[in-house]
């Protein structure tokens, strides 16, 4: 496949993240730790088909974000990520 | 499944009874998942194309011939059979009504369907909202939703509808016959100084394209949201 078309934004694992937040998560925003630039998680990019997912800075392109779930767990790699901020259910 | 209305030869709506369904905002998705006699489990997002008033769920889904979800959403799922889904998904990339400046929509092929939702929940809420729509599609057959977009556009109620065909166009069409360029852009889209609000959906290099140059026409980055189908792997 082309890889510029591998690539797609945040809004794609909304349904992911919400497994593992348990609320909306394309509205939370994310702080770049190379750059520093935030951007909501629906305006990042994501790779799906690495193994697991790998979401990136779309200004440096830093990893932000690596997520491997296997089977009955989760492997959350942050270390990209400076802050990730989002508002709490009620 | 209640309804399959197939809308173009590729593409088909699922309409779905979904007990315990608490409503959605137009722009959202759902995660469709198969699974098959062995265990095996395949999962893939749809776009939900009603309005938010609609009592039922409707999908739009594309039958990619390699993919592993689609063609048996589109070609193989009957009336009456039973889709496992979640949802709804998404916060980001969602309109409603409230939000009152001008709202442009700019769609490559599928990504017609949640900008449709948005349209379809600016009609059902009566809302006046001015909105313009430009939509690429490869041929005049692969137009999603043409009879009841022509219809909306046609009724006076401040939508309208520009079609762009890449690769082959009818005869006597009056419609665009290209890639969207500058120029195009230029003349369907709202001038930068009404601060519209765009929504931009399609595969990830026209999402792209169609985003750069509304920077470039000088519309604010932040109220610019994309979605991007990537290469798509339905």
């Amino acid at each position: 496949m082309d890889a510029a078309e591998a690539k797609v934004d945040g809004n794609a694992i909304g349904g992911l993240l919400r497994e593992i937040f348990v609320m909306e998560m394309t509205t939370a925003e994310t702080t770049c730790a190379s750059c520093g630039a935030v951007n909501p998680v629906g305006r990042v990019d994501v790779y799906l088909r690495a193994p697991g997912v790998v979401v990136r800075c779309p200004g440096c392109e830093q990893v932000l974000m690596r997520i491997v779930r296997g089977p009955g767990r989760y492997w959350i790699d942050l270390r990209g990520m400076r802050c990730l901020e989002f508002a709490a259910s009620e | 499944m209640v309804a399959l209305n197939q809308e173009t030869p590729r593409v088909a709506s699922l309409v779905l009874d979904v007990p315990e369904w608490h409503g959605h905002d137009a722009g959202q998705h759902v995660d469709v998942r198969l699974t098959a006699d062995d265990g095996y489990q395949a999962q893939r997002s749809y776009s939900i194309a009603s309005a938010p008033e609609d009592p039922r769920l409707q999908i739009t889904v594309e039958r990619l011939e390699d993919g592993e979800v689609s063609p048996y959403l589109v070609g193989e799922v009957r009336v009456g059979d039973k889709v496992e889904l979640r949802g709804p998904i998404g916060g980001y990339f969602v309109w409603k009504v409230e939000n009152s400046t001008p709202l442009l929509l700019v769609a490559g092929g599928s990504g017609v369907v949640p900008l449709m939702a948005m349209i379809r929940h600016r009609s059902a809420a009566g809302s006046k909202v001015q909105a313009r729509l430009l939509y690429s599609s490869r041929t005049a057959d692969d137009i999603i939703y043409k009879e009841e977009l022509d219809r909306i556009a046609s009724s006076g109620d401040d939508v309208t509808v520009a079609y762009t065909l890449t690769r082959a166009q009818p005869s006597a069409w009056k419609g665009y016959a290209r890639r969207i360029d500058r120029d195009m852009v230029r003349e369907v889209a709202w001038p930068k100084e009404l601060s519209p609000m765009a929504f931009v959906c399609g595969p990830t290099s026209f999402v792209e394209s169609a985003a750069g140059l509304l920077v470039d026409l000088g519309y604010d980055p932040l109220r610019i949201k994309t979605e991007r189908f990537g290469a798509t792997g339905g």
